[in-house]
């Protein structure tokens, strides 16, 4: 195999890997959802969906689902704009999907010679990307209420656009405070320092330094405005089924379940965008490259793969445990009012955010500068 | 003495106020409350349904009945689908005595009388039919009988069917009904109304 040919194979793994992760998460979610809710709520859930009789704990659901959205009626109102109407649910999902690429899920992996980063597109600038992914998903949203032709679309469309600009707000300014004590916007550097010892000064080599630990205001202001750029309960205004359905309204088949789709998607993104920038990343604690080094003195040498192994699997189940939190909350808050979410947007989550920027750099100054 | 007028009305209790303290304005600390007591039913019931699939009996992880495989127990009082009782060769009980037509408040009941070959017994319906699209399930019919030929305790409650004439239910259906066993548990299939394709 020639080299570039070997580089291209190489760098397909995190690539094919972020795209199993994403889309299966995603898909499984509607089955969390469904369960998690029903044994939070003293229920069964759904389980009667069976192949030959065999239902494993309704785990076929997703699939019906599949089969029912596919084989439904495709419905588009008559004065509907063509074009808009059939792209927006691809633009929703699309940038729901990718936005995931450049949050980093172990470390460097020495194979055949090479060396590569695990995480689907190495950039300087990764946290940018992902909360401009998540930025553009909105764009699918406002086109499907604009092109809907409908008055509850519209105002869902709206909605969404009010809500995903005071919570991107909110997000972006928590995450300035990470980037500060972390000093760098690549994902992977900041999930790299946050293996670094906290204070050794006073804490020796025992307590990593991950960033609920160095920034815990903007953990939970990082993760209320999330919970918000996922559109889902409590933050669900754009949907608010109980009032306007939301911008979803006109859409039938396999095009709603693309928006639904995106919900899911982003909430992936979401927990997958805490767990790199506040739990760790893909760190186990006393983990190094070589193996375990523990703050006693003690090592434990370990092969290469097994620590990228490990690595990665710790990933995977701090994502699945920040998303069974993410529904926790989902299914345990009701919604807020649309001028209710508009006024902590606003006049709670910003000004803490702010606020945090100022006394990070402040903590920052005295005792680094 | 008439009711006074209280300009300022009852002191209220705090814990029903709705003028929120400074502790919930602040959300977090509330939020995490309502987490707990979440978390808590989610993994008590799923420590239950780990031990209940290990085979443990003891508290279920849910209180959901699958109606269609179990059924929760009915009362013994109540009024399901009619059944007409035999006698021990099989004839109906029934007299045509039309006690049960007359006092049907619903007029759901249709009966017409022939001659039974026994002497000793005075009549026998040629046909017996229960409309039960009319019926309200009152349990006259049961009252008035005079052989005790006409009963409600068949425990049958899904009767449904694409037609108004598919619920009417025959002599011959009603024959082969029996008596719902212990916990109301029907005995008998449900009958399948003629014109339903199944």
């Amino acid at each position: 195999m020639s080299g570039v040919a070997l580089d291209l194979a190489l760098q397909a793994i995190p690539v094919g890997f972020v795209m199993l992760v994403v889309l299966n998460f995603g898909g499984l979610l509607t089955w969390v959802e469904r369960k998690q809710s029903a044994v939070m709520q003293d229920r069964i859930g759904a389980n009667r969906a069976s192949i030959f009789g065999i239902r494993i704990l309704g785990l076929l659901h997703p699939l019906a689902d599949a089969i029912k959205m596919l084989t439904k009626e495709d419905f588009m109102p008559a004065r509907a704009d063509r074009t808009l109407f059939q792209v927006a649910p691809f633009v929703s999902v699309f940038f729901a999907l990718v936005a995931f690429a450049s949050i980093p899920f172990g470390d460097r992996l020495h194979i055949l010679g090479r060396t590569i980063e695990l995480q689907a597109v190495t950039l300087n600038v990764g946290i940018l990307y992902v909360l401009g992914m998540l930025s553009l998903g909105v764009y699918g949203l406002m086109m499907a209420g604009w092109a809907s032709a409908s008055n509850y679309a519209l105002l869902g469309g709206q909605r969404a656009a009010a809500l995903m600009i005071s919570a991107e707000i909110a997000i972006g300014a928590s995450i300035i405070g990470v980037v500060m004590v972390y000093g760098s916007l690549n994902m992977q550097e900041i999930a790299r320092g946050q293996g670094l010892p906290l204070l050794p000064g006073i804490f020796g080599q025992w307590i990593p330094a991950w960033g609920i630990l160095t920034q815990p205001v903007a953990f939970v202001l990082f993760l209320t405005a999330g919970i918000a750029a996922t559109k889902r309960i409590p933050f669900d205004t754009p949907e608010g089924e109980s009032e306007i359905i939301g911008y979803f309204v006109e859409y039938s088949g396999m095009k709603f379940g693309m928006f639904a789709m995106a919900d899911f998607v982003e909430t992936v993104v979401i927990a997958g965008m805490t767990t790199a920038l506040f739990l760790g990343g893909w760190q186990v604690p006393y983990l190094q490259t070589t193996g375990f080094v523990f703050p006693w003195g003690g090592t434990l040498d370990l092969n290469h793969y097994v620590v990228v192994g490990m690595q990665v699997g710790a990933f995977l189940l701090k994502v699945v445990v920040m998303i069974w939190f993410l529904m926790l909350i989902r299914w345990t808050l009701p919604r807020f009012r649309y001028d209710q979410a508009m006024r902590l947007g606003w006049l709670a989550l910003f000004p803490l955010s702010i606020l945090n920027i100022v006394v990070t750099g402040l903590v920052i100054l005295a005792i680094g500068g | 003495m008439p009711a006074t007028y209280s300009p300022r009305g009852p002191v209220m209790d705090p814990r029903h106020s709705n003028r929120l303290s400074v502790l919930q304005r602040f959300y977090v600390v509330e939020v995490l409350v309502g987490l707990r007591l979440t978390a808590q039913h989610f993994f008590g019931n799923l420590w239950r349904h780990a031990l209940h699939s290990l085979g443990v009996k003891g508290a279920p992880g849910s209180v959901t009945i699958q109606y269609p495989d179990e059924r929760r127990p009915y009362s013994p009082r109540l009024r399901s689908l009619h059944r007409l009782v035999r006698r021990e060769d099989g004839s109906p009980r029934c007299v045509a005595c039309m006690m049960c037509e007359t006092v049907c408040p619903a007029h759901c009941i249709y009966i017409v009388a022939s001659e039974h070959p026994n002497p000793e017994i005075e009549k026998v319906p040629e046909r017996f039919d229960i409309d039960l699209g009319k019926c309200v399930f009152c349990g006259y019919c049961v009252e008035a009988c005079p052989e005790d030929a006409i009963r409600m305790d068949t425990g049958i409650l899904e009767f449904s069917s694409f037609s108004r004439g598919g619920m009417i239910y025959t002599k011959e259906t009603l024959l082969a009904l029996e008596a719902a066993g212990p916990n109301g548990v029907p005995t008998s299939p449900v009958p399948i109304p003629a014109d339903r394709q199944v």
